[in-house]
């Protein structure tokens, strides 16, 4: 399994990789970490005649703070969401979920905008943003626009990116003394999930506040559920309760099912993940367990 | 700036510099076998699942099969033909005989490239978790990851 032949282009700057993308369009191919594109390039899945790779940019290569928001480039390598200290400590729950990704060598090359742009609906990336509120900056050849997370994310690898635009950075508001948990389920390490959740809120006094329950690989897209959202909330949450939030992840969900598992076993895996999540938080509420022991599969 | 079908490669394979004319859709991992003669990158899967092809991109291990050779240039490559001239490769090589940590080898070299980069880590601790998180990106079809595991704490055990 070899690539199709296809042309190659190196642009040195976001001004040359959008000329670039306005010249081929539906033709080319950006082409960042490549752990995802090589794959179909590989199998030939998909036959660009033009590959742009990206990778000389290296100004979408940071992670910076900016007041209460944190700016990543979209090139910057899915290690350092793992191990950058800024993120450890200001959105934990990120570098948690980066480190469901894959395996280590593929967190070395892969992108977190190459993530994002691919839209997988079982990557961790994508869900990992909707539940941070994250915004997203594209550009293209009429200037930039902002995305919500939410929005972002349009279908299964369909992301609100038109073939002339670039993905550039995703900022994510820094929000104090959250609490939170991320699980998913694989068959073997390293394996995209079968379903996965992501639990966030902030505790507000006795209270917890601006609940976010996100699920994925469930359904096309990274999914938000309100009902879930404001059954965290309603309350302090207590390990009573997280069954609770969990059936209202999961009420009238349609998962698809597939090769790896049915519909109906994909909710009941998805329904444990979001339990399973909100005891996270609560641990780590009542200072039972560290931050580092928060992510895992299952 | 126009896009090209081919183009010359300059990189540094091994500490050896490397020029070669390649079509662009050559994978590093095909530049590395049949261009530079380095065949212990093994493809297995070539669409990064199976670890076969692994080699060190400036120190972090990563799939070959992943990457274009195109993209090379500027970078320092090391296989296990090169790991193997260092004296914790030739550890490794030693510990994984002793332990007996293979079959038929084929996913041999991509094990050792992540374990030693694993190990290069030093005096930084590495946990068990540690181990079978790296272990855990390569695919032995022998199903001998028992003795892989237990040559990989041996050697964690004993680094300098």
């Amino acid at each position: 399994m070899k690539p199709a032949p296809f042309e190659y282009i190196a642009p040195e700057s976001i001004e040359q990789a959008l000329a670039a993308l306005a010249q081929y369009g539906d033709e080319a191919k950006i082409l960042a970490g490549g752990q995802s594109l090589m794959p179909l390039l590989n199998m030939r899945l998909t036959t660009p005649g033009v590959v742009v790779d990206i990778n000389g940019l290296d100004e979408l290569n940071y992670i910076r703070q900016q007041g209460e928001r944190l700016h990543i480039g979209a090139l910057t390598r899915q290690y350092r969401l793992e191990r950058d200290a800024r993120i450890r400590q200001t959105v934990p729950v990120l570098a948690a979920a980066t480190r469901l990704i894959g395996h280590p060598s593929i967190r070395y090359a892969g992108t977190i905008g190459g993530s994002l742009a691919h839209a997988d609906p079982a990557a961790e990336l994508p869900a990992a943003m909707c539940a941070l509120e994250a915004e997203l900056t594209v550009v293209g050849p009429s200037g930039s626009r902002a995305i919500q997370a939410v929005d972002f994310f349009q279908g299964a690898l369909n992301a609100d990116v038109r073939p002339d635009e670039l993905l550039t950075e995703v900022r994510i508001p820094i929000r104090k003394n959250a609490v939170w948990g991320v699980r998913e389920y694989t068959r073997r390490a390293g394996d995209f999930a079968l379903a996965g959740a992501i639990v966030l809120a902030e505790i507000e006094a006795d209270r917890w506040a601006n609940g976010r329950v996100v699920l994925f690989g469930v359904e096309d897209r990274p999914l938000r559920v309100s009902p879930a959202e404001a059954a965290l909330t309603q309350q302090a949450l207590s390990d009573g309760q997280a069954a609770g939030v969990a059936a209202a992840a999961v009420n009238g969900l349609a998962c698809h099912a597939d090769l790896h598992a049915s519909a109906e076993y994909r909710k009941q895996l998805a329904r444990v993940m979001v339990k399973r999540a909100c005891l996270d938080a609560v641990a780590m509420r009542d200072g039972k367990k560290g931050q580092e022991n928060m992510t895992g599969s299952a | 700036m126009r896009p090209q079908r081919r183009t010359i490669v300059t990189t540094e394979v091994n500490g050896a510099p490397v020029e070669a004319l390649v079509d662009v859709r050559t994978t590093l991992a095909d530049f590395l076998r049949e261009e530079v003669g380095c065949t212990s990158v093994h493809l297995g899967c070539e669409h990064g699942v199976c670890g076969a092809c692994t080699v060190l991109l400036n120190g972090l291990p990563v799939r070959s099969c992943l990457r274009l050779a195109a993209q090379a240039a500027g970078h320092e490559i090391t296989t296990l033909e090169g790991v193997m001239q260092t004296e914790r490769g030739k550890t490794i090589g030693q510990v994984f005989v002793e332990q007996f940590a293979m079959q038929c080898g084929f996913c041999t070299a991509g094990f050792a490239l992540s374990l030693y980069h694993l190990l290069e880590r030093a005096p930084e601790p590495v946990t068990d978790q540690d181990i079978h998180e790296t272990l855990g990106g390569h695919i032995c079809r022998c199903t001998g990851y028992v003795s892989i595991v237990e040559a990989a704490k041996r050697l964690r055990d004993h680094r300098g």
